[in-house]
């Protein structure tokens, strides 16, 4: 878990950017508490954190706060009247709660949006140039990794002039993993890149992003319901329910966990059960973190 | 035919007009999804700026004070293109304010040293233009920052709001008479093709003029859009103000950035229509006509802003002259409000407007 300590991280953070230690996370967040609109309590201490160049799940059911976790860290709650009100984020030692999300991509941290979020009205090739925004080395720079992110998604390059508004869910997808990409970011906040894809696209998406893990060094940290594809391709994860971490461990830990089994991968030992029974299964055991 | 042919050209170079203000609207519209209602007051505010800074008739400080926002400009300006070319050797922010104010003092001593009562025109333009620059930062920061996110409907009537405001506050701050703009810029009638026609065709030298200015803002701001990166991320933010967040695209600053160039229009539409009407409060309900070439062209194009204008003017001259004797006159005053519902009806996207992208 989050073993960076608030004292350390806040002297690591007034030298300047010192090289984080090469235990400490990429990504750590201690024990953070969001209110929405002053009243809503969504996160009520979540503590996760994503080692350099892993690929970490955030699992759990609609409305767990996979979500408001991610838009947390790259600070796009603010925009949904969303706070972070106790904890800490902090990204290579550095305390970034209060960085503007403009500030996070420069460093390096970029989120992909659930539901894609492409911009309709913009050519494919558009839309992966607005990835570029916040980079100053330069046109040729950009081109360069325009031709990388089409290596990656050929499809895209086939659809390049089309406008995004118009290309399947699918395309859409890669558009804005592709966006995310052009900004040359150190680690990206993937926000169910399955929802609404046919089975064989969402192997396609998951493929990707492991090969970009491995090739490009880039970390992940995936919100996902589907825990049986995350868990596939996650080395680590975590369990959210009501605005908590209820379990986290590796991804071969968990997907043979009994809990996970029953509640989330929907293979419990004793067989099919009934709703109500699971229902009432759930009752009984409740994780408490 | 030579009569014809007169009343076509009028009616198209007065569209001009209306599509000069209509611009404004499509710029901010295009950038952040709002409708903005102030945009006529800002053609007011933009033309009383510069009208009132060309006059000698103003206290000193008016004239200092410009003379700073000015130099503000300026100090901005050349702070925010060094941290673009040479990021390594720029200012901190500290550093950075300081270049910035000391600008400001540089324009105020300028000022002051070259007898400060009546600017020559190529001294006001620019001031006009940076205090346009300054109201678009004061709108950003008191209106547009604490509203984000909000339903397009609260934007616009918080635009209302702004509308009044800055109508009364040019006036306060400018005076409130009818001012004349000494830019020098023609305005009396002249004939073409006299050869041709029998006394050839009238046309009016101010008319001409504001054609080819808003032949040139419309292919710069065509090419501001389509090929530069701030153009493309105003579109961005135009389709998606989050996804435009997401990925780094700060809209506080894009929101600056549009409604200084709107600003910059109106200053554009500003001169034209106070050379043409002098400088009075009536050019703010100039944005009252430029609403059905909106209608017509489509809320989102800038050439549909032009060539709606063009098609409004025309028709209501035509209209006018033709089916007047008729309908008993009076026909140009209507005739662009009855269109605009026509198209409503047929296509509401207007003619050059976005396709509006539904998937199922």
């Amino acid at each position: 878990m989050a073993s960076a300590q608030p004292a350390a991280g806040a002297t690591r953070a007034s030298q300047g950017p010192a090289p984080a230690p090469a235990n400490a996370p990429l990504l750590a967040v201690n024990n953070i508490e969001v209110i929405y609109n002053h009243v809503i309590l969504v996160l009520k201490g979540v503590s996760l954190s994503v080692p350099e160049g892993g690929i970490v799940a955030l699992l759990g059911a609609n409305g767990a706060g996979k979500s408001t976790t991610l838009k947390a860290i790259s600070n796009l709650l603010k925009a949904e009247r969303g706070e972070v009100t106790k904890g800490s984020i902090e990204y290579r030692g550095e305390r970034v709660d209060t960085l503007t999300p403009n500030d996070l991509v420069r460093r390096g941290v970029i989120q992909v949006m659930e539901g894609r979020h492409c911009f309709g009205h913009l050519t494919v090739e558009e839309n992966l140039l607005t990835g570029a925004f916040t980079r100053a080395d330069g046109l040729s720079a950009t081109r360069a990794d325009l031709d990388l992110v089409y290596s990656y998604f050929p499809r895209l390059k086939e659809r390049r002039s089309s406008l995004a508004g118009y290309t399947s869910g699918g395309e859409q997808q890669m558009t804005a993993i592709g966006r995310a990409l052009m900004s040359r970011p150190k680690m990206i906040l993937l926000d169910e890149p399955s929802m609404g894809l046919a089975p064989q696209l969402v192997e396609e998406i998951f493929e990707i992003v492991a090969r970009l893990n491995k090739q490009e060094g880039v970390s992940f940290l995936l919100a996902e319901q589907n825990t049986n594809m995350a868990l596939r391709y996650a080395g680590y994860g975590y369990i959210l329910e009501n605005g908590r971490v209820v379990l986290d461990g590796s991804a071969g830990t968990l997907s043979q966990n009994e809990d996970v089994k029953e509640f989330y991968l929907g293979m419990g030992a004793g067989g099919r059960k009934s709703f109500r029974e699971g229902k009432h299964y759930r009752r009984r055991k409740r994780w408490l973190a | 035919m030579g009569p014809f042919i007169e009343v076509v050209l009028g009616g198209l170079l007065a569209g001009v007009l209306y599509s000069l203000v209509a611009l404004g609207f499509v710029l901010i519209f295009k950038a952040s999804g709002v409708f903005n209602f102030a945009q006529g007051a800002m053609v007011l505010f933009a033309a009383l700026s510069l009208a009132r800074l060309m006059s000698d008739e103003l206290t000193v400080a008016h004239y200092l004070g410009a003379a700073a926002v000015l130099g503000l400009a300026v100090g901005y300006g050349v702070v925010a293109a060094w941290r673009r070319l040479g990021p390594a050797s720029a200012p901190g922010p500290r550093v950075g304010w300081g270049v910035i104010a000391a600008f400001a003092l540089i324009g105020v001593a300028v000022a002051a040293s070259f007898g400060v009562r009546g600017w020559p025109g190529w001294v006001a333009i620019p001031a006009a233009a940076a205090i346009m620059g300054l109201l678009a930062v004061a709108i950003e920061r008191l209106v547009l920052r604490p509203l984000v996110n909000q339903e397009p409907i609260i934007l616009f009537m918080a635009t209302i709001g702004i509308a009044f405001f800055i109508d009364g506050f040019g006036q306060t701050i400018w005076g409130s008479g009818i001012y004349n703009l000494p830019l020098g810029i023609p305005k009396d009638p002249m004939f073409l093709l006299e050869s041709v026609f029998d006394g050839g065709i009238l046309v009016n030298k101010l008319d001409i003029f504001a054609a080819a200015i808003a032949g040139v803002l419309v292919a710069v701001l065509a090419v501001f859009f389509q090929k530069t990166r701030i153009g493309r991320a105003l579109r961005a933010v135009a389709d998606d103000h989050q996804a435009a967040q997401s990925v780094g695209i700060p809209l506080n600053q894009i929101w600056i950035i549009v409604w200084t160039v709107a600003g910059f229009v109106a200053l554009v539409a500003g001169i034209v229509w106070g050379s043409a009407l002098g400088v009075q409060f009536s050019i703010a309900l100039v944005a009252l006509k430029a609403l059905p070439v909106l209608i017509l062209g489509g809320f989102t194009s800038v050439p549909g802003a032009i060539i709606g204008g063009l098609i409004i003017g025309m028709g209501e001259k035509l209209a006018e002259v033709y089916l007047g004797p008729t309908l008993g006159g009076g026909i140009e005053n209507w005739f662009a409000y009855m269109l605009a519902l026509v198209v409503l009806l047929f296509r509401p996207q207007g003619l050059f407007g976005e396709r509006i992208i539904e998937r199922i």
